[in-house]
């Protein structure tokens, strides 16, 4: 069977986390994604944060944008930024130089032979580079152009600058999560909002091809990332909506005041300094699970309380009934609770530290991780899809993809520029490996 | 036009991310037919609930998640309700289901069966762990989804427990990535001519997803490192959320670049020491926390409005932390049309977070409120062909017994 999106040509045009994802998403259903990449231009937080880090800058960055291979610079870093990393395999990028006219008359012709332009720039970014959506149409009257402005393309916001926490921020998710307890401070970044416009962006490119078929019109769609969050709130806001009510974090409570649902300490190897500490999540929804509990814990005199056994008193005395679990759970191993409470039909599981993930029983039989090379660094282990598709397998058929790594392909193959013109655009500095000896 | 005004889905989800999948196609022009059971979609018990009263035509997590579709009450336990949905599959593009595995194939509707009635459709589970596996029937819920595959390890204080995010955020993010997953099924469908069934399981969308979780695994990989959970706040100049005059702000990476930063803050004297612009110096903890206290100042004499103001035309990164109130407030928002209303025959007038994306063509439009419970039976029904005699009987059995 073929792909999904075999045959559509997508350009990617994407900084940092949500545009990136969406092409990849569609890389991953069969779309040629093709990234354009400016050797006298770094992107901040694509390939990393800066092209030639220092050793301080990585240490000092959390572990996902700083862990390079063998925590060094070492050389082309740019290849090895985890989060790109991430988001890169089944793309192809090639080099161009876009601030000079025969870079964009490359893109141009690109752009004649692609269906899809993606880019979450900061805004004001694509135009001072003249790609506007009059531009890309011009060149291809078919072209799907996607933009994704932090808070939209006109009203007092438009400009503000924000990755996916500072909109969260504003869409109301950072007084809604967190402890109950503390000041929300307290909060670690988040970017569930790059996640949710990124499948979403993934969502509106198909649905877009799907009725250009019928009308043979390329259209502009605009995601206001903000906008798209909130329906990650979807209680927070109607509940504002239909009571005025304004609600507050709750911890790791449950929002539909199910008790107790909490995450509990476990018997664990070490502390949280190293990363040792292990944990699960309980979280029981009626008066039957509560007592499958109770009786898993060996009925010990605190849960037999008659003052637990309903929702409303287990709501009422929450914090003393998450201490008297924690007072058992901290005895046994994650995974031991895990399937002991699973045995009788309790939810629960593990709070699975990253390099835990890789041993799980349940992503081990399913096959989740694949194997893959990135070009200069050995064979790993990569989380794999999204979803199993049955019919049109997702595949990954090229690694997380190098600076430069298609401009050949890009050249040759699909714009078929002639040898002299590729000549010259090389002895140019637009085609290059490396970020030039300029950029920081 | 609506750019899925020619397709149809056969819905039998339930709860919050197989219907905030089909939602997204309904927007867009899809004909989602809902199939509930006869006492409803679980999240027609779920809150919150207009005037707190628990209703099932009164919850506004149902009203959000299922408009513009249509209901139809169905017990598919009965040969009839069987051969129902069968019907219905026979002209739908897809087909989702979000029951525990094996639930489908003890209906007489699993895989074999939808296919055989219509080889073009194609199927999408969507279960807590995925189809296959030892943990296959094993429940989860938004905290235990999000602490065994999301990003919950790295959330929160170091001497502390792991947080989780707000309402049900992580099923919601599932949610839209089955939205994709749909569209990505119908267009196999298109270019094959034939159907495929998609097995989607809640965990893998979120360990093969974006926030962190996969980055991580890789810098594990690459270089041992593993994700510490800490707060950010004020390790960076600046870095994370601080206390202003109203409320909090968030900075996260906003030092990234100090130029913008010193221009934010009206170049004051206190930011000139030359140590602040040192590239060695700006990892010291000391000089942090020296420059730090003198940032807190400038923020506690200012609004979380006025901060943001002085951020977005210095083009620093900010946001500020926004109460509901605030946001439904927000004229920035309220100007740009960010808000629906709708016209519900329980809850009234609603508004509500509309159009997620804006197409130039054939993007989101409302057509109708979320269903009453079974409002579409008849009409789907004889649309589809279906005698009197068979809905009478279909309808006779989607009731509740009193």
């Amino acid at each position: 069977m073929k792909k999904p999106l075999e045959g559509v040509r997508i350009i990617d045009l994407c900084v940092v986390w949500a545009g990136p994802f969406a092409t990849m998403t569609m890389a991953d259903l069969g779309a040629e994604v093709i990234k354009p990449e400016n050797p006298f231009v770094f992107q901040p937080m694509t390939r990393g944060r800066v092209a030639r880090p220092t050793q301080l800058m990585l240490d000092a960055g959390n572990s996902w944008a700083g862990g390079l291979p063998g925590g060094v610079p070492g050389e082309k870093p740019w290849n090895y930024s985890p989060t790109f990393v991430s988001l890169y395999r089944n793309k192809r990028s090639f080099t161009v130089d876009l601030r000079r006219p025969e870079g964009m008359e490359v893109l141009r012709k690109l752009v004649a032979v692609s269906d899809v332009v993606y880019e979450n720039n900061a805004t004001g970014t694509m135009e001072s580079l003249g790609i506007t959506y009059d531009w890309l149409r011009e060149a291809n009257p078919r072209i799907i152009f996607v933009r994704v402005p932090a808070y939209g393309s006109t009203g007092p916001y438009y400009n503000a600058r924000a990755l996916g926490v500072h909109l969260e921020a504003v869409m109301g998710h950072s007084l809604l999560r967190g402890y109950d307890d503390t000041d929300p401070s307290t909060n670690t970044a988040i970017y569930s909002g790059d996640y949710l416009a990124g499948v979403q962006g993934a969502f509106a490119v198909m649905s877009a091809l799907w009725l250009r078929e019928r009308t043979g019109r390329g259209q502009l769609i605009e995601i206001g990332q903000a906008e798209n969050a909130a329906a990650m709130f979807t209680q927070a806001v109607m509940d504002y909506s239909l009571n005025g009510r304004i609600q507050e974090a709750i911890g790791n409570r449950d929002v539909n005041g199910r008790y107790p649902c909490g995450v509990y300490p476990a018997l664990s190897p070490g502390t949280a300094a190293t990363m040792d500490d292990h944990w699960v999540t309980i979280h029981v929804e009626t008066d039957a699970q509560w007592h499958a509990l109770v009786r898993v814990m060996g009925s010990p005199d605190w849960a037999t309380d008659p003052r637990f056994d309903t929702n409303e008193g287990r709501q009422s005395h929450a914090r003393e009934l998450d201490r008297h679990i924690a007072s058992y759970t901290c005895q046994h191993d994650d995974y031991e609770l895990m399937h002991r409470l699973q045995a009788a039909g309790i939810a629960c599981a593990p709070v699975l530290e990253v390099s835990r993930m890789f041993d799980d029983a349940q992503l081990l039989e399913r096959g989740f991780f694949r194997e893959q090379t990135v070009e200069g660094t050995g064979p790993r282990k990569y989380a794999g899809p999204m979803w199993n598709m049955t019919g049109t397998p997702i595949e990954f058929i090229q690694p997380p993809v190098t600076f430069g790594e298609h401009n050949d392909y890009v050249y040759r193959d699909v714009l078929g520029l002639p040898e002299d013109e590729i000549e010259a655009l090389r002895a140019g500095g637009h085609i290059a490996t490396e970020y030039d000896a300029s950029v920081p | 036009m609506q750019a899925l005004d020619n397709v149809t889905v056969l819905d039998l989800t339930h709860h919050i991310a197989g219907p905030y999948a089909t939602k997204l196609l309904a927007d867009f022009g899809a004909d989602v037919i809902k199939i509930e059971r006869p006492d409803g979609d679980i999240a027609r018990r779920l809150g919150p609930f207009k005037g707190d009263v628990p209703h099932i035509e009164r919850s506004g997590l149902f009203f959000f998640l299922n408009l513009n579709k249509r209901s139809v009450v169905i017990d598919m336990k009965t040969p009839e309700g069987r051969d129902a949905v069968l019907a219905l599959a026979a002209k739908a593009d897809l087909v989702v289901e979000n029951f525990r595995p094996g639930t489908m194939e003890r209906l007489g509707l699993g895989w074999d069966a939808i296919h055989a009635a219509n080889p073009r459709a194609s199927m999408i589970s969507i279960s807590n762990y995925g189809a296959t596996g030892p943990y296959r029937d094993y429940r989860t819920s938004e905290l235990v989804l999000y602490g065994y595959a999301g990003e919950m390890y790295s959330m929160g204080l170091t001497d502390r427990e792991p947080t989780k995010m707000a309402g049900t955020a992580a099923l919601f993010e599932s949610g839209a990535s089955a939205a994709a997953a749909l569209m990505g099924a119908l267009w196999g469908g298109k270019v094959n001519g034939a159907g495929q069934w998609v097995d989607i399981a809640l965990t893998e969308t979120h360990a093969g997803g974006v926030d962190r979780r996969h980055a991580t695994a890789i810098a594990y990989q690459f270089s041992g490192r593993k994700a510490l959970r800490a707060a950010d706040a004020a390790n960076g100049m600046p870095q994370g959320i601080y206390p202003c005059a109203d409320g909090y702000v968030d900075f996260t990476a906003a030092g990234l670049r100090p130029d913008r930063v010193d221009d934010m803050l009206g170049f004051p004297e206190w930011n000139q020491d030359p140590k602040y612009r040192d590239p060695v110096l700006r990892f010291d903890p000391t000089v942090i926390e020296e420059w730090n206290a003198n940032f807190l100042l400038w923020c506690l004499e200012r609004t979380k409005r006025e901060i943001w103001a002085e951020a977005r035309r210095a083009k620093v990164m900010c946001g500020p932390l926004f109460s509901m109130k605030d946001l439904f407030e927000d004229d920035h928002f309220r100007g740009r049309g960010f808000w629906a209303k709708a016209t519900h025959a329980e809850l009234g007038e609603v508004e509500f977070p509309g159009r997620p994306l804006i197409f130039e063509e054939g993007g989101w439009a409302l057509r109708r409120p979320a269903p009453l419970l079974g409002e579409h039976t008849r009409e789907v029904l004889e649309e589809h062909g279906f005698s009197a005699a068979a809905i009478a009987s279909i309808e006779a059995h989607g009731r509740v017994p009193a």
